[in-house]
Protein backbone atom coordinates (compact mmCIF):
# COMPACT_ATOMS: atom_id res chain seq x y z
CA UNK A 1 0.00 0.00 0.00
CA UNK A 2 0.82 3.39 -0.91
CA UNK A 3 1.19 6.37 1.93
CA UNK A 4 1.82 8.97 -0.50
CA UNK A 5 0.87 10.71 -3.75
CA UNK A 6 3.71 12.75 -5.70
CA UNK A 7 1.63 15.52 -7.50
CA UNK A 8 4.71 16.57 -9.12
CA UNK A 9 8.75 16.13 -9.64
CA UNK A 10 11.61 17.93 -8.54
CA UNK A 11 10.85 20.75 -11.00
CA UNK A 12 13.23 23.06 -9.13
CA UNK A 13 16.33 21.18 -9.35
CA UNK A 14 16.14 20.53 -12.91
CA UNK A 15 15.27 24.07 -13.59
CA UNK A 16 18.71 25.08 -12.60
CA UNK A 17 19.64 23.71 -16.72
CA UNK A 18 17.15 25.74 -18.14
CA UNK A 19 17.71 28.78 -15.92
CA UNK A 20 18.42 32.89 -16.51
CA UNK A 21 17.37 33.25 -19.72
CA UNK A 22 15.69 36.47 -18.57
CA UNK A 23 13.18 35.98 -21.33
CA UNK A 24 10.20 35.69 -19.15
CA UNK A 25 7.54 38.42 -17.78
CA UNK A 26 8.49 41.05 -15.30
CA UNK A 27 6.46 39.67 -12.38
CA UNK A 28 4.83 43.25 -11.95
CA UNK A 29 3.72 43.81 -15.20
CA UNK A 30 0.66 41.06 -14.59
CA UNK A 31 -1.62 42.03 -11.64
CA UNK A 32 0.13 42.46 -8.48
CA UNK A 33 1.89 45.93 -8.39
CA UNK A 34 1.97 46.19 -4.93
CA UNK A 35 3.67 42.76 -3.69
CA UNK A 36 5.44 40.10 -5.38
CA UNK A 37 4.55 36.66 -6.57
CA UNK A 38 6.55 34.42 -9.16
CA UNK A 39 5.39 30.95 -8.73
CA UNK A 40 2.56 31.65 -11.41
CA UNK A 41 4.87 33.37 -13.95
CA UNK A 42 5.58 31.60 -17.26
CA UNK A 43 8.69 30.08 -18.69
CA UNK A 44 9.51 31.02 -22.05
CA UNK A 45 11.13 28.39 -23.33
CA UNK A 46 8.63 26.21 -21.77
CA UNK A 47 5.47 28.41 -23.26
CA UNK A 48 6.59 27.47 -26.98
CA UNK B 1 13.88 21.57 4.32
CA UNK B 2 10.23 20.66 4.17
CA UNK B 3 6.69 22.27 5.37
CA UNK B 4 3.84 19.91 6.36
CA UNK B 5 0.24 21.25 6.82
CA UNK B 6 -3.29 19.91 6.67
CA UNK B 7 -5.45 21.98 4.68
CA UNK B 8 -9.22 21.30 3.13
CA UNK B 9 -8.97 17.91 4.29
CA UNK B 10 -5.47 17.19 2.71
CA UNK B 11 -2.37 16.21 4.29
CA UNK B 12 0.16 18.13 1.96
CA UNK B 13 3.91 18.29 2.12
CA UNK B 14 6.17 20.83 0.25
CA UNK B 15 9.65 19.59 -0.04
CA UNK B 16 11.45 22.98 -0.16
CA UNK B 17 14.05 22.62 -2.36
CA UNK B 18 12.92 20.36 -5.22
CA UNK B 19 9.97 21.49 -5.16
CA UNK B 20 8.28 18.29 -5.38
CA UNK B 21 4.94 18.09 -3.56
CA UNK B 22 3.26 14.97 -1.88
CA UNK B 23 -0.08 14.02 -0.44
CA UNK B 24 -0.01 12.12 2.09
CA UNK B 25 -1.54 9.69 4.78
CA UNK B 26 -1.76 10.24 8.26
CA UNK B 27 0.25 7.60 8.95
CA UNK B 28 3.32 9.36 7.08
CA UNK B 29 2.52 12.50 8.07
CA UNK B 30 2.95 11.44 11.87
CA UNK B 31 6.17 9.94 10.90
CA UNK B 32 7.49 12.97 9.29
CA UNK B 33 5.98 14.86 12.25
CA UNK B 34 8.34 12.42 14.80
CA UNK B 35 11.36 12.47 12.40
CA UNK B 36 11.34 16.52 12.22
CA UNK B 37 13.05 19.18 9.84
CA UNK B 38 16.35 17.17 9.00
CA UNK B 39 16.24 13.80 7.99
CA UNK B 40 19.42 12.06 7.61
CA UNK B 41 19.16 8.37 5.88
CA UNK B 42 22.65 7.20 7.87
CA UNK B 43 20.47 7.39 11.71
CA UNK B 44 18.92 4.99 13.26
CA UNK B 45 14.96 5.66 13.00
CA UNK B 46 13.75 2.13 14.21
CA UNK B 47 12.19 3.78 17.53
CA UNK B 48 10.41 6.07 15.62
CA UNK B 49 8.99 4.02 13.47
CA UNK B 50 7.95 1.54 16.51
CA UNK B 51 6.11 4.58 18.20
CA UNK B 52 4.11 5.37 14.89
CA UNK B 53 3.22 1.51 14.58
CA UNK B 54 1.54 1.49 17.99
CA UNK B 55 -1.01 4.06 16.14
CA UNK B 56 -1.37 2.31 13.23
CA UNK B 57 0.45 -1.48 12.56
CA UNK B 58 4.09 -1.57 12.71
CA UNK B 59 3.73 -3.07 8.83
CA UNK B 60 2.36 0.75 7.81
CA UNK B 61 5.10 2.19 9.47
CA UNK B 62 7.43 0.34 8.27
CA UNK B 63 6.02 0.53 4.73
CA UNK B 64 5.81 4.54 5.09
CA UNK B 65 9.62 4.64 6.43
CA UNK B 66 10.52 2.81 3.15
CA UNK B 67 8.29 4.85 1.09
CA UNK B 68 10.22 8.02 2.51
CA UNK B 69 13.74 6.96 2.24
CA UNK B 70 12.87 6.48 -1.61
CA UNK B 71 11.48 9.45 -1.77
CA UNK B 72 14.72 11.06 -0.25
CA UNK B 73 17.03 9.22 -2.25
CA UNK B 74 14.76 10.28 -5.56
CA UNK B 75 15.71 14.03 -3.86
CA UNK B 76 12.02 14.73 -3.54
CA UNK B 77 12.22 14.84 -0.01
CA UNK B 78 14.25 15.92 2.83
CA UNK B 79 16.26 17.47 -0.13
CA UNK B 80 19.53 19.49 0.92
CA UNK B 81 19.81 23.43 -0.72
CA UNK B 82 21.66 23.23 -3.68
CA UNK B 83 20.99 26.86 -4.72
CA UNK B 84 23.07 28.70 -2.02
CA UNK B 85 26.20 28.11 -3.95
CA UNK B 86 24.73 29.28 -6.79
CA UNK B 87 23.30 32.18 -4.96
CA UNK B 88 26.82 33.01 -3.49
CA UNK B 89 28.33 33.14 -7.31
CA UNK B 90 25.31 35.42 -8.07
CA UNK B 91 26.72 37.61 -10.24
CA UNK B 92 23.48 38.78 -12.62
CA UNK B 93 24.58 41.14 -14.76
CA UNK B 94 20.95 41.96 -15.65
CA UNK B 95 19.80 44.38 -18.49
CA UNK B 96 17.11 46.51 -18.32
CA UNK B 97 13.76 44.68 -20.12
CA UNK B 98 10.96 46.14 -18.45
CA UNK B 99 9.68 49.23 -18.05
CA UNK B 100 6.80 51.08 -16.15
CA UNK B 101 5.56 54.21 -18.35
CA UNK B 102 4.44 56.58 -15.42
CA UNK B 103 2.28 58.05 -18.59
CA UNK B 104 0.19 60.36 -16.47
CA UNK B 105 0.80 61.69 -13.26
CA UNK B 106 -2.73 62.36 -12.68
CA UNK B 107 -6.06 60.92 -12.20
CA UNK B 108 -9.80 61.19 -12.54
CA UNK B 109 -10.39 59.07 -9.24
CA UNK B 110 -9.37 59.93 -5.50
CA UNK B 111 -8.96 56.20 -4.52
CA UNK B 112 -8.33 57.14 -0.54
CA UNK B 113 -5.81 53.78 -0.37
CA UNK B 114 -3.85 54.91 -3.29
CA UNK B 115 0.42 54.86 -2.88
CA UNK B 116 0.50 56.97 -5.94
CA UNK B 117 -0.79 60.33 -3.79
CA UNK B 118 -3.90 60.12 -5.89
CA UNK B 119 -1.64 60.42 -8.94
CA UNK B 120 0.73 63.41 -7.86
CA UNK B 121 3.37 60.73 -6.68
CA UNK B 122 4.39 63.22 -4.30
CA UNK B 123 5.02 65.58 -7.32
CA UNK B 124 2.87 67.50 -9.04
CA UNK B 125 -0.14 66.50 -11.48
CA UNK B 126 1.40 66.26 -15.23
CA UNK B 127 1.44 63.82 -18.61
CA UNK B 128 4.36 62.47 -20.56
CA UNK B 129 5.30 63.91 -23.54
CA UNK B 130 5.71 61.91 -26.89
CA UNK B 131 9.14 63.15 -26.49
CA UNK B 132 10.05 61.50 -23.60
CA UNK B 133 7.64 58.14 -24.45
CA UNK B 134 10.15 57.83 -27.34
CA UNK B 135 13.15 58.39 -25.49
CA UNK B 136 12.05 56.05 -23.36
CA UNK B 137 12.12 53.19 -25.51
CA UNK B 138 15.31 54.50 -27.20
CA UNK B 139 16.71 53.83 -23.42
CA UNK B 140 15.01 50.03 -22.81
CA UNK B 141 16.51 49.40 -26.37
CA UNK B 142 20.16 50.61 -25.73
CA UNK B 143 19.82 49.12 -22.57
CA UNK B 144 18.03 45.58 -22.99
CA UNK B 145 21.69 43.46 -24.57
CA UNK B 146 20.29 40.83 -26.45
CA UNK B 147 17.33 40.21 -24.79
CA UNK B 148 14.46 40.56 -27.73
CA UNK B 149 11.41 40.42 -25.41
CA UNK B 150 10.77 43.83 -24.28
CA UNK B 151 8.23 45.01 -21.69
CA UNK B 152 5.83 48.21 -21.61
CA UNK B 153 3.76 48.55 -19.00
CA UNK B 154 1.49 51.94 -19.12
CA UNK B 155 0.47 53.22 -15.44
CA UNK B 156 -0.09 56.37 -13.58
CA UNK B 157 -2.31 58.14 -12.26
CA UNK B 158 -4.28 56.93 -15.05
CA UNK B 159 -3.23 56.42 -18.16
CA UNK B 160 -6.62 56.71 -20.63
CA UNK B 161 -5.58 60.36 -19.58
CA UNK B 162 -3.01 60.75 -22.01
CA UNK B 163 -4.28 57.96 -24.49
CA UNK B 164 -2.69 59.92 -27.49
CA UNK B 165 0.53 60.05 -26.19
CA UNK B 166 0.33 55.85 -25.18
CA UNK B 167 -0.76 54.97 -28.80
CA UNK B 168 2.14 57.31 -30.19
CA UNK B 169 4.79 55.85 -27.71
CA UNK B 170 2.84 52.27 -28.95
CA UNK B 171 3.47 52.70 -32.45
CA UNK B 172 7.26 54.60 -32.03
CA UNK B 173 7.95 51.03 -30.02
CA UNK B 174 6.62 48.74 -32.76
CA UNK B 175 8.47 50.45 -35.66
CA UNK B 176 11.64 50.58 -33.19
CA UNK B 177 11.06 47.00 -32.58
CA UNK B 178 11.62 45.93 -35.93
CA UNK B 179 14.36 47.53 -37.27
CA UNK B 180 16.43 46.55 -33.33
CA UNK B 181 14.98 42.91 -33.24
CA UNK B 182 13.23 43.59 -29.86
CA UNK B 183 9.11 42.03 -29.55
CA UNK B 184 7.54 44.61 -27.75
CA UNK B 185 4.72 43.69 -25.44
CA UNK B 186 2.87 46.07 -23.95
CA UNK B 187 0.48 45.96 -21.18
CA UNK B 188 -2.23 48.47 -19.43
CA UNK B 189 -3.54 49.25 -16.20
CA UNK B 190 -6.47 51.11 -15.81
CA UNK B 191 -9.52 53.02 -13.67
CA UNK B 192 -11.84 52.27 -16.70
CA UNK B 193 -13.23 55.98 -15.84
CA UNK B 194 -12.44 57.32 -19.76
CA UNK B 195 -12.62 53.67 -21.43
CA UNK B 196 -14.87 53.67 -24.76
CA UNK B 197 -14.65 51.75 -27.67
CA UNK B 198 -11.76 53.27 -29.86
CA UNK B 199 -9.65 52.78 -26.36
CA UNK B 200 -10.94 49.36 -26.34
CA UNK B 201 -10.14 48.64 -29.55
CA UNK B 202 -6.79 50.26 -29.60
CA UNK B 203 -6.03 48.11 -26.42
CA UNK B 204 -7.32 45.05 -27.92
CA UNK B 205 -5.11 44.86 -30.76
CA UNK B 206 -1.81 46.14 -28.98
CA UNK B 207 -1.85 45.03 -25.60
CA UNK B 208 -1.00 41.73 -24.57
CA UNK B 209 -2.78 42.25 -20.82
CA UNK B 210 -4.59 45.06 -19.55
CA UNK B 211 -5.25 45.55 -15.78
CA UNK B 212 -8.56 47.09 -14.79
CA UNK B 213 -8.81 48.65 -11.11
CA UNK B 214 -12.27 47.17 -9.41
CA UNK B 215 -12.32 46.24 -5.56
CA UNK B 216 -15.47 44.07 -5.68
CA UNK B 217 -18.88 44.65 -4.16
CA UNK B 218 -20.63 47.81 -5.03
CA UNK B 219 -19.97 48.65 -1.17
CA UNK B 220 -15.91 47.88 -0.94
CA UNK B 221 -15.22 49.60 -4.37
CA UNK B 222 -17.22 52.90 -3.74
CA UNK B 223 -15.60 52.86 0.01
CA UNK B 224 -12.81 53.68 -1.42
CA UNK B 225 -12.56 54.23 -4.97
CA UNK B 226 -14.24 57.48 -5.45
CA UNK B 227 -14.30 60.38 -7.79
CA UNK B 228 -13.47 63.73 -6.95
CA UNK B 229 -17.10 65.01 -5.67
CA UNK B 230 -16.99 61.79 -3.64
CA UNK B 231 -18.98 59.79 -5.37
CA UNK B 232 -18.12 56.20 -6.07
CA UNK B 233 -17.00 54.62 -9.46
CA UNK B 234 -18.52 51.16 -9.11
CA UNK B 235 -21.67 52.24 -11.66
CA UNK B 236 -19.67 53.77 -14.40
CA UNK B 237 -16.91 51.21 -14.73
CA UNK B 238 -18.33 47.77 -14.09
CA UNK B 239 -20.05 47.71 -17.50
CA UNK B 240 -16.99 48.73 -19.29
CA UNK B 241 -14.83 45.85 -17.80
CA UNK B 242 -17.41 43.70 -18.82
CA UNK B 243 -17.74 44.67 -21.89
CA UNK B 244 -13.52 44.84 -22.45
CA UNK B 245 -13.26 41.28 -20.32
CA UNK B 246 -15.93 39.63 -23.01
CA UNK B 247 -14.23 41.63 -26.16
CA UNK B 248 -10.81 40.07 -25.07
CA UNK B 249 -12.81 35.97 -24.61
CA UNK B 250 -12.35 36.64 -20.68
CA UNK B 251 -8.63 36.30 -21.26
CA UNK B 252 -5.23 38.26 -21.39
CA UNK B 253 -6.73 40.50 -18.53
CA UNK B 254 -7.22 40.70 -14.55
CA UNK B 255 -10.49 42.74 -12.61
CA UNK B 256 -7.77 44.07 -10.00
CA UNK B 257 -8.49 45.02 -6.73
CA UNK B 258 -7.02 45.94 -3.13
CA UNK B 259 -8.74 44.64 0.07
CA UNK B 260 -8.22 47.01 3.41
CA UNK B 261 -9.06 46.47 7.00
CA UNK B 262 -12.37 47.88 6.03
CA UNK B 263 -13.37 44.67 3.71
CA UNK B 264 -11.60 41.95 5.75
CA UNK B 265 -14.13 39.78 4.07
CA UNK B 266 -12.09 40.31 0.86
CA UNK B 267 -13.20 36.61 -0.34
CA UNK B 268 -17.24 37.65 -0.75
CA UNK B 269 -15.17 40.86 -3.12
CA UNK B 270 -13.33 38.50 -5.31
CA UNK B 271 -16.63 36.18 -5.95
CA UNK B 272 -18.86 39.45 -6.68
CA UNK B 273 -16.18 39.93 -9.25
CA UNK B 274 -16.78 36.11 -10.45
CA UNK B 275 -20.39 36.27 -9.96
CA UNK B 276 -20.03 39.26 -12.67
CA UNK B 277 -18.77 36.86 -14.99
CA UNK B 278 -14.94 37.65 -14.79
CA UNK B 279 -12.60 34.47 -15.22
CA UNK B 280 -9.40 36.92 -14.59
CA UNK B 281 -9.68 38.20 -11.13
CA UNK B 282 -6.75 39.34 -8.47
CA UNK B 283 -7.29 41.08 -5.23
CA UNK B 284 -4.09 42.80 -2.87
CA UNK B 285 -3.97 43.55 0.21
CA UNK B 286 -3.48 47.49 0.84
CA UNK B 287 -0.20 48.48 1.09
CA UNK B 288 -0.66 51.44 3.37
CA UNK B 289 1.61 53.35 7.20
CA UNK B 290 -0.37 52.08 10.14
CA UNK B 291 -1.69 55.48 11.08
CA UNK B 292 -4.34 54.90 8.38
CA UNK B 293 -7.71 53.35 9.81
CA UNK B 294 -7.77 50.95 6.72
CA UNK B 295 -4.36 49.70 7.20
CA UNK B 296 -3.94 45.97 7.28
CA UNK B 297 -1.97 45.28 11.13
CA UNK B 298 -1.07 41.92 13.05
CA UNK B 299 -4.39 42.17 14.67
CA UNK B 300 -6.18 41.19 11.40
CA UNK B 301 -3.62 38.13 10.36
CA UNK B 302 -6.08 35.40 11.88
CA UNK B 303 -9.15 36.86 9.80
CA UNK B 304 -6.96 37.44 7.03
CA UNK B 305 -5.53 33.93 6.98
CA UNK B 306 -8.66 32.37 7.30
CA UNK B 307 -10.25 34.33 4.48
CA UNK B 308 -8.01 32.97 2.07
CA UNK B 309 -8.89 29.37 3.00
CA UNK B 310 -12.29 30.64 2.60
CA UNK B 311 -11.69 31.91 -1.03
CA UNK B 312 -9.87 28.29 -1.32
CA UNK B 313 -12.66 26.79 -0.47
CA UNK B 314 -15.50 28.84 -2.60
CA UNK B 315 -12.57 28.65 -5.74
CA UNK B 316 -12.37 25.00 -5.75
CA UNK B 317 -16.40 24.67 -5.17
CA UNK B 318 -16.67 26.77 -8.49
CA UNK B 319 -14.52 24.44 -10.53
CA UNK B 320 -16.47 21.56 -8.75
CA UNK B 321 -19.54 23.47 -10.28
CA UNK B 322 -18.02 23.54 -13.49
CA UNK B 323 -17.86 27.26 -13.25
CA UNK B 324 -13.82 27.85 -12.95
CA UNK B 325 -12.33 31.40 -12.43
CA UNK B 326 -8.75 32.17 -11.62
CA UNK B 327 -7.60 34.05 -9.07
CA UNK B 328 -3.95 35.76 -9.32
CA UNK B 329 -2.19 34.39 -5.71
CA UNK B 330 -3.57 31.21 -6.49
CA UNK B 331 -2.07 30.30 -10.11
CA UNK B 332 0.82 28.29 -9.24
CA UNK B 333 2.21 26.13 -12.14
CA UNK B 334 3.95 23.00 -10.43
CA UNK B 335 5.70 21.46 -13.35
CA UNK B 336 6.33 24.28 -15.61
CA UNK B 337 6.75 27.27 -13.26
CA UNK B 338 9.96 29.91 -13.26
CA UNK B 339 13.36 28.87 -13.42
CA UNK B 340 14.93 28.63 -9.92
CA UNK B 341 17.56 31.94 -11.14
CA UNK B 342 13.79 33.43 -11.75
CA UNK B 343 12.43 32.86 -8.27
CA UNK B 344 15.96 33.78 -6.58
CA UNK B 345 15.76 37.21 -7.74
CA UNK B 346 12.14 38.10 -8.14
CA UNK B 347 10.38 40.77 -10.16
CA UNK B 348 13.56 42.24 -11.52
CA UNK B 349 12.84 45.89 -10.07
CA UNK B 350 15.99 48.19 -10.10
CA UNK B 351 18.23 46.26 -12.57
CA UNK B 352 15.43 44.27 -15.24
CA UNK B 353 12.40 46.60 -14.19
CA UNK B 354 12.46 50.48 -13.76
CA UNK B 355 9.79 52.96 -13.95
CA UNK B 356 9.79 56.12 -15.85
CA UNK B 357 8.11 59.29 -14.58
CA UNK B 358 6.30 61.99 -16.81
CA UNK B 359 9.93 63.84 -16.76
CA UNK B 360 12.01 61.25 -18.17
CA UNK B 361 13.86 60.15 -15.02
CA UNK B 362 14.29 56.87 -14.20
CA UNK B 363 13.25 55.01 -10.62
CA UNK B 364 13.60 51.38 -9.88
CA UNK B 365 9.96 50.59 -9.25
CA UNK B 366 6.52 52.19 -9.96
CA UNK B 367 6.72 52.36 -5.88
CA UNK B 368 9.59 54.12 -5.69
CA UNK B 369 8.92 57.25 -7.66
CA UNK B 370 8.83 60.46 -6.11
CA UNK B 371 11.54 58.93 -3.18
CA UNK B 372 14.49 60.91 -4.94
CA UNK B 373 17.03 59.07 -3.14
CA UNK B 374 16.08 56.46 -5.46
CA UNK B 375 16.12 58.33 -8.69
CA UNK B 376 18.78 56.47 -10.96
CA UNK B 377 18.97 59.12 -13.53
CA UNK B 378 16.93 60.16 -16.65
CA UNK B 379 15.62 58.24 -20.21
CA UNK B 380 16.41 62.06 -21.98
CA UNK B 381 20.19 61.69 -20.73
CA UNK B 382 20.93 58.45 -21.26
CA UNK B 383 22.13 58.19 -17.53
CA UNK B 384 21.59 55.17 -15.16
CA UNK B 385 23.10 54.75 -11.75
CA UNK B 386 24.29 51.88 -11.81
CA UNK B 387 25.07 51.51 -8.12
CA UNK B 388 21.73 51.92 -7.31
CA UNK B 389 21.28 48.89 -10.13
CA UNK B 390 23.81 46.99 -8.28
CA UNK B 391 22.32 47.04 -4.95
CA UNK B 392 18.68 45.51 -6.43
CA UNK B 393 20.61 43.19 -9.02
CA UNK B 394 22.33 41.73 -5.56
CA UNK B 395 19.48 41.42 -3.40
CA UNK B 396 17.93 37.78 -3.63
CA UNK B 397 16.53 35.24 -1.63
CA UNK B 398 19.90 34.40 -0.02
CA UNK B 399 20.75 38.16 0.86
CA UNK B 400 17.55 38.46 3.20
CA UNK B 401 17.77 36.54 6.15
CA UNK B 402 14.64 36.47 6.97
CA UNK B 403 14.00 34.05 4.27
CA UNK B 404 16.13 31.56 5.33
CA UNK B 405 13.57 29.27 7.22
CA UNK B 406 10.91 30.18 5.09
CA UNK B 407 8.83 27.29 3.22
CA UNK B 408 7.52 29.96 0.64
CA UNK B 409 10.79 31.68 -0.51
CA UNK B 410 11.15 30.53 -4.21
CA UNK B 411 7.11 31.19 -4.69
CA UNK B 412 7.99 34.85 -4.13
CA UNK B 413 11.53 35.20 -4.32
CA UNK B 414 11.79 37.63 -1.15
CA UNK B 415 9.10 39.75 -1.45
CA UNK B 416 8.37 43.42 -2.45
CA UNK B 417 11.84 45.29 -2.13
CA UNK B 418 9.41 48.71 -2.54
CA UNK B 419 7.37 47.46 0.85
CA UNK B 420 10.79 45.84 2.31
CA UNK B 421 12.01 49.63 1.96
CA UNK B 422 8.88 51.37 3.05
CA UNK B 423 8.38 49.61 5.96
CA UNK B 424 12.13 48.80 7.53
CA UNK B 425 14.10 50.92 5.46
CA UNK B 426 16.11 48.24 3.88
CA UNK B 427 15.59 46.25 0.02
CA UNK B 428 16.54 42.93 1.67
CA UNK B 429 14.12 43.03 4.82
CA UNK B 430 11.14 41.68 3.78
CA UNK B 431 7.81 43.18 4.97
CA UNK B 432 6.90 40.97 8.04
CA UNK B 433 2.79 41.06 7.01
CA UNK B 434 3.13 40.42 3.35
CA UNK B 435 5.17 38.00 4.56
CA UNK B 436 2.50 36.07 6.23
CA UNK B 437 0.17 37.00 3.33
CA UNK B 438 2.25 35.11 0.89
CA UNK B 439 2.68 31.90 3.26
CA UNK B 440 -1.46 31.59 3.37
CA UNK B 441 -1.76 31.94 -0.47
CA UNK B 442 1.17 29.58 -0.76
CA UNK B 443 -0.49 26.68 1.27
CA UNK B 444 -3.81 27.42 -0.27
CA UNK B 445 -2.24 27.47 -3.59
CA UNK B 446 -0.54 24.62 -3.41
CA UNK B 447 -4.20 22.72 -1.89
CA UNK B 448 -6.02 24.09 -4.73
CA UNK B 449 -3.02 22.41 -7.33
CA UNK B 450 -4.00 19.11 -5.72
CA UNK B 451 -7.54 18.63 -5.54
CA UNK B 452 -7.61 19.78 -9.28
CA UNK B 453 -4.81 17.25 -9.98
CA UNK B 454 -6.93 14.45 -7.81
CA UNK B 455 -9.96 15.54 -8.82
CA UNK B 456 -9.28 16.23 -13.02
CA UNK B 457 -10.38 19.67 -12.29
CA UNK B 458 -9.88 22.49 -15.00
Amino acid sequence: MTHVKTLNKAVLKESVKRGGCGECQTSCQSACKTSCTVANQKCEQLKK
Amino acid sequence: MIHKYKLMDLNIVLDVYSGAVHIVDDVFYDLLDKIGESFDKSQDYSNIIAEVGKKCSQKEAEESFSELCRLNSEGQLYTEDFYAELAQKWNKKSVVKALCLHVAHDCNLRCKYCFADTGEFQGHRCLMSAEVGRAAIDFVIKNSGSRKNIEIDYFGGQPLMNFDVVKEITEYAKLRGKDSGKNFRFTITTNGILLNDKIKEYINENMSNVVLSLDGRKSTNDRMRVRLDGSGSYDAIVPKFIDIANSRNQDNYYVRGTFTAENLNFADDVMHMADLGFLQTSVEPVVAPESESWALKDEHLDIIKAEYEKLAKLYIDRRREGKPFNFFHFMIDLDQGPCIVKRLSGCGAGHEYVAVTPEGDIYPCHQFVGNTDFKMGSVLTGEFDENIKSKFEKSNVYTKPDCEKCFAKFYCSGGCSANAYNFNKDINKPYRLACEFERKRVECAIAIEAIKAMEGLD
